[in-house]
């Protein structure tokens, strides 16, 4: 732009070369890329850069939207009715389901007050919707339409019915940006849910495998464990459930066994997810990494 | 080259913002590692043809704008964008006077420069890049380029009055 505004006052016959501007402008960006990667100071630049960007999506997102605006619409009464009914069952049956959760919860805190522990408290969730996903192959990013204004924070956990999705990396004000679980780049502690052993779950750049690359060859694990988180990594609160051991290979000669898993979660298929706030605040902190995680719900 | 300095912004803006929509709409899987850089194409066209108004400057913002929207490292697509329409800006007298091939070939050139510097950051960063499909942009990018210009030939009479 200032380029413009300069050459209608010099009216040189050619173009100024842009060889220093570019050598200014090559220079300033790797000082951002540095400043970016290594200290994440840039957040307030990212959010200002990104409310620009907030229209553009809304307008992308748009026709879609229209689309399940009709369909929701016009579909006829029978269908609804149908669809009605199909709930109506399904709700019974998770309320028969959270009837014998409610005894066992009791339980829990009865046990755990004889333990002289912190009683678990439930868990906040907030349902949003995933406006776009990533552009990139080899990132797997989705945007939600909550902001920092409904609350949402830098490492908030998402999980959608099924289990773990993913976390948010960058809360905008009006929207913000989430890594799933199986992007190449993360890794989330978990723990097997039928003895306990804990391990990293990392992401492989495929959306329904995930590896658990630290499991010695005679660790504890077999074909369909279910992992759930572990609560130790401070972002995500305990016991949600991630994926499913789907192949243990045990190579004698190698120190690791190689575990893949699938995501319990619909990975590529989610459409509307939930954010969750750990409610307990204000509990005395006990329990190191949890204590963490509870503080770091608390300074949104 | 008079009328460079006194051109309608309007068409060019427009296609721009309608390059950075595409570049963030969401695509089937297969087709996801051929999305063409939309943006990349649509700036080396105008740095090509109107080099005073829309050079190296412009282009670095939009690279910002691109860095947010993809969620990578801040100032990547920046450095990319900024070193192709510098090298573009550089040699537009000669690329107008190449014929169709040549040129969309020097355009494929120009994207693979702008691949390899992300790739490249990528690499520093740490952020790995597995496989052979980073590469598709590339070859979709350079095959859409004639198509790109015989459709912004009709706007480029228009920011030219």
């Amino acid at each position: 732009m200032a380029r413009a505004k300069s050459d209608r006052h010099h009216r040189s016959p050619h173009p100024p070369a842009p060889g220093l501007r570019f050598l200014l402008l090559a220079a300033l960006s790797l000082l951002l890329l540095v400043i970016d990667h290594r200290h994440n100071h840039l957040d307030a630049a990212r959010k200002a850069i990104g409310a620009t960007v907030y229209p553009l999506r809304v307008i992308v997102d748009a026709p879609v939207s229209l689309w399940r605006w009709i369909g929701e619409t016009t579909t006829s009464r029978n269908e609804l009715l149908l669809e009605n009914s199909r709930l109506n069952a399904e709700r019974l049956l998770t309320q028969a389901r959270l009837q014998r959760y409610a005894a066992l919860e009791a339980e829990n805190v009865r046990l755990r007050s004889l333990l002289e522990a912190t009683t678990s408290v439930r868990d906040q969730v907030r349902v949003a919707k995933i406006m776009a996903v990533s552009s990139n192959p080899f990132r797997h990013v989705l945007v939600v339409d909550k902001g920092t204004r409904d609350g949402v924070f830098d490492g908030q956990a998402i999980i959608d019915a099924d289990g773990v999705v993913g976390q948010i990396i960058e809360a905008g004000v009006l929207s913000s940006q989430g890594i799933l679980i199986s992007d190449p780049d993360h890794a989330l502690p978990v723990e097997v849910n039928r003895n306990g052993l804990r391990t990293i779950a990392v992401g492989t750049g495929e959306f329904d495998r995930l590896v658990l690359p630290f499991l010695p060859n005679n660790a504890d694990i077999r074909d369909g464990d279910l992992l759930v988180t572990s609560g130790l990594g401070g972002a995500f609160p305990a016991g949600y459930p991630v994926a499913i051991v789907d192949s243990v290979v045990r190579i004698p000669q190698e120190p690791f066994a190689a575990v893949s898993a699938e995501p319990s979660a619909a990975l590529n298929q989610v459409r509307e997810i939930m954010l969750i706030w750990s409610a307990d605040d204000d509990t005395p902190a006990t329990q190191g990494p949890e204590a963490l995680a509870n503080e770091e719900s608390t300074d949104e | 080259m008079s009328k460079d300095r006194d051109s309608n912004p309007q068409p060019v803006i427009i296609s721009i913002i309608v390059a950075l929509m595409l570049a963030i709409s969401p695509m089937p899987g297969w087709a996801e590692s051929f999305r063409p850089d939309w943006v990349t194409l649509t700036l080396i066209y105008w740095a090509m043809n109107l080099p005073r108004n829309y050079g190296v400057g412009w282009a670095w913002i939009i690279g910002l704008i691109l860095d947010v929207a993809q969620g990578t490292l801040l100032g990547q697509h920046a450095l990319a964008l900024a070193l192709v329409i510098y090298v573009t800006v550089t040699f537009h007298l000669q690329m107008r006077q190449f014929p169709t091939l040549q040129l969309s070939i020097t355009v494929c050139a120009l994207l693979a420069l702008y691949q390899f510097i992300l790739f490249w950051i990528n690499g520093v960063a740490g952020v790995n890049t597995p496989s052979i499909t980073y590469w598709g942009p590339v070859i979709s990018g350079s095959l859409l380029w004639p198509l790109m210009t015989m459709l912004f030939g009709g706007a480029r009479y228009r920011v030219r009055t």
